[in-house]
């Protein structure tokens, strides 16, 4: 780790008064900055908190917001609730994977662009079948319109 | 009036039971469990415990706590249905091959099914297949045939404050493994294999050596020699009937022999160096003045690691003495050294103790001479029981011996070292005055006993030292940070990485807590009838420190230098 990096977690840290109990919300600061939980920033923490790193790696693992894997620039996030899977979110997915050439255990892509993932409910039933990209919304979802989303976030990286 | 309940119509009086499941034990019934131990805290999650009140609604007896005039039932039709359905659904998804497995026979879930008459299981195992990891040098993970109670992970956590493993993922895919899927090798296990200890079944066992010390009972030019430690006495006659706390060292060392061991040695001989050196050690602390920590022993190697891994900064305030097997480990080697070159047999050092930590000592490098260990071998008082079950050896039958020469004498003092509190009074009676009143006061100071932490202050000759008496990781943890803080003071701290001492060695065969006490009081039993009480009594040590091979050669064969002590 960067001293740049020990700086961000010791503030994270500080912000929560180095309180165990609070691993959690220190946890999603370090996701909210990284946008994943590297290891050895959990390691770190660890250390800090006085908790086990097994005991850590267990609360990562358990909740399914959190990730331990590097996330993409851009992390699509596709609603299955039952409001959108009705309305036929599943087909949005598998275009939005076929195109990125993305599967089940494969969520980002090569370059680190993009991640897709399903979410199980965003909250957004009236504008079902809907997903998110980088947390702002994209309602009434279809096919067509993922392939354009994906052409327009290429465009504007320049590829 | 005194409270009751009424369990399966009889009535049981209770007063401050932890929970149902005790109140239920009163009455003579002794519900199945797996995750249940009175030392770990209440988790509730094998659901086998399970009775009905008079309402119809089932509870985990374990938690749920007692009420006045509760009425409830153990053997509804309700409840047989549900303890086989979750034994079935357990098997389900559960390694069966119980014939190769190491804990056959001894294993909790084989037993429940055998008493519950489970006869056939409906459901495919759809689990994908887990690796074992072997990588840690004592302790072996069968995630295959982990059953998810906990015991194990509150264990590390709750009472020995390693935290090595924890449950990660969830629901049909929880397992117990170290932080990001790193091997035991990769963690702070410190080997104690109190998690061993707990484990109902397979999934958690100490690794076995015993095929490389049948090989060397076997091979030609061999010259095999054992040593037993003190705790393994008063624990291995269980498997055989004799009762916990019987001393069976005599019948020990003639199974020994049978097995094909040449020479057998007592490992409290040993104890004896240890405390020779190790008073010495505190002696020259105290005359020093050096006395804002305190001198913490070294006996116990998960304690050791403990310390290198936790608490570095605390590695020179503990005792340079090597434990006791690795004294006597290098004595041996030093003393058929001169045979051995004359007659081309070769020393093989085997050394039956009650701890797996023991199997990591003996492989550490500070423990080797020009490459090879002092102690070649260590095995469990467990794999001893299974040599001699390989054998026939009918335990019950055969007659006592003694030990080899000329080892031969051991002190009380020694063979005390098995429980928590030994090694520390053992110590005393060899710095205070010769006299029954001063054994007597030593006896009745505190340092007796199964708690987790005693203290006690100690008069010699004009100062008072304060000493503190600690079993259990978790409870060293605690002290350490309490005398960090200023908060307390000792001059001496014992400290035994098990919860009581080594009676409760992860070696040892499976116990709970009552008869690890029965066995802890059956050393001292035998420190009573003991000739000899102190260490510096025993002629045979006396002898090596004057004339044999100890004359000017103490620090070079008894102490060690520890790598972690040079990191800073």
């Amino acid at each position: 780790m960067t001293t740049e990096d020990i700086k961000v977690l010791d503030d994270i840290l500080s912000s929560h008064d180095y309180n165990p109990s609070l691993v959690i919300a220190v946890m999603q600061d370090i996701q909210r900055y990284y946008r994943y939980l590297p290891e050895e920033s959990l390691t770190y923490i660890s250390q800090k908190l006085g908790l086990p790193e097994a005991k850590i790696y267990g609360v990562a693992t358990f909740y399914e917001n959190f990730s331990l894997d590097a996330k993409g620039k851009y992390v699509i996030k596709i609603c299955d609730g039952t409001a959108c899977h009705v309305r036929n979110s599943v087909p949005i997915l598998e275009e939005m994977r076929k195109i990125l050439g993305l599967s089940d255990s494969k969520h980002t892509t090569d370059d680190g662009l993009f991640t897709v993932e399903t979410v199980s409910c965003l909250g957004a039933c009236g504008l079902a079948p809907a997903c998110t990209v980088n947390d702002e919304v994209y309602p009434a979802m279809t096919p067509e319109k993922a392939r354009e989303l994906i052409k327009k976030l290429k465009e504007a990286e320049g590829v | 009036m005194a409270k009751y309940m009424i369990v399966d119509g009889i009535r049981v009086e209770f007063t401050d039971e932890r929970n149902v499941l005790q109140v239920v034990q009163k009455a003579g019934i002794h519900l199945p469990t797996f995750c249940y131990y009175t030392e770990l805290s209440i988790y509730g999650a094998c659901r086998m415990c399970m009775v009905e009140d008079s309402r119809g609604s089932v509870m985990a007896a374990c938690s749920t706590p007692p009420r006045d005039k509760m009425e409830i039932r153990t053997n509804t039709s309700r409840l047989h249905d549900y303890r086989k359905m979750i034994l079935e659904l357990l098997l389900a998804s559960h390694c069966r091959d119980c014939t190769i497995c190491e804990k056959d026979g001894r294993c909790r879930l084989q037993m429940l099914a055998t008493r519950f008459g489970l006869n056939q299981v409906r459901f495919k195992d759809t689990r994908p297949e887990m690796p074992i990891d072997d990588s840690s040098i004592a302790i072996i993970r069968n995630p295959g045939k982990c059953i998810l109670c906990g015991d194990c992970v509150r264990m590390c956590n709750e009472v020995q404050h390693v935290g090595a493993i924890d449950f990660a993922y969830r629901g049909s895919n929880a397992i117990v493994t170290p932080a990001f899927g790193r091997t035991l090798a990769q963690t702070d296990c410190v080997h104690c294999g109190q998690c061993a200890a707990v484990c109902p079944t397979a999934a958690i066992v100490v690794k076995s050596d015993l095929k490389n010390v049948w090989k060397a009972l076997y091979a030609p030019n061999t010259r095999t020699v054992v040593q037993v430690a003190p705790a393994v006495r008063v624990a291995l006659g269980e498997e055989f009937g004799l009762k916990p706390g019987d001393n069976s060292i005599g019948k020990i060392f003639t199974a020994l022999r049978m097995c094909g061991f040449n020479t057998v040695f007592d490992t409290s001989f040993a104890a004896d160096l240890t405390i020779m050196e190790e008073s010495k050690e505190l002696v020259e602390k105290l005359k020093k003045g050096d006395t804002q920590m305190p001198l913490f022993t070294s006996c116990c190697p998960g304690w050791i690691k403990f310390v290198e891994t936790k608490h570095p900064d605390l590695m020179p305030y503990v005792s340079t003495c090597k434990s006791p097997m690795e004294m006597f480990g290098a004595v041996i080697k030093d003393y058929y050294k001169k045979a051995d070159e004359e007659s081309g047999l070769k020393t093989v050092s085997v050394a039956v103790m009650p701890c797996s930590a023991k199997k990591a000592e003996a492989a550490r490098d500070e423990f080797k001479t020009n490459g090879v260990p002092d102690v070649d071998y260590v095995i469990t008082t467990t794999e001893l029981i299974k040599m001699i079950r390989e054998l026939g050896i009918q335990f019950n039958e055969i007659e006592p011996s003694a030990p080899d020469m000329p080892f031969s004498i051991s002190s009380g003092a020694g063979m005390i070292f098995g429980t928590t509190g030994g090694v520390t009074e053992a110590a005393l009676r060899r710095v205070a005055e010769n006299s029954q009143y001063a054994m007597k006061e030593i006896e009745y100071s505190g340092v007796r006993g199964f708690d987790g932490v005693k203290s006690a202050y100690v008069t010699l000759g004009d100062t008072a030292l304060r000493i503190a008496v600690v079993s259990g990781l978790g409870n060293a943890d605690e002290l350490i940070k309490k005398i960090k803080s200023g908060e307390e003071h000792f001059d001496f701290v014992e400290v035994m990485a098990c919860p009581g001492g080594c009676v409760s060695g992860a070696g040892q065969p499976h116990a709970y807590v009552e008869n690890k006490k029965k066995r802890a009081a059956g050393l001292y039993t035998t420190d009573k009838s003991a000739l000899v009480k102190r260490s510096n009594d025993n002629p045979v040590v006396m002898h090596m420190y004057e004339t044999g091979v100890l004359k000017n050669r103490a620090h070079e064969l008894l102490h060690v230098h520890y790598h972690t002590c040079d990191k800073k």
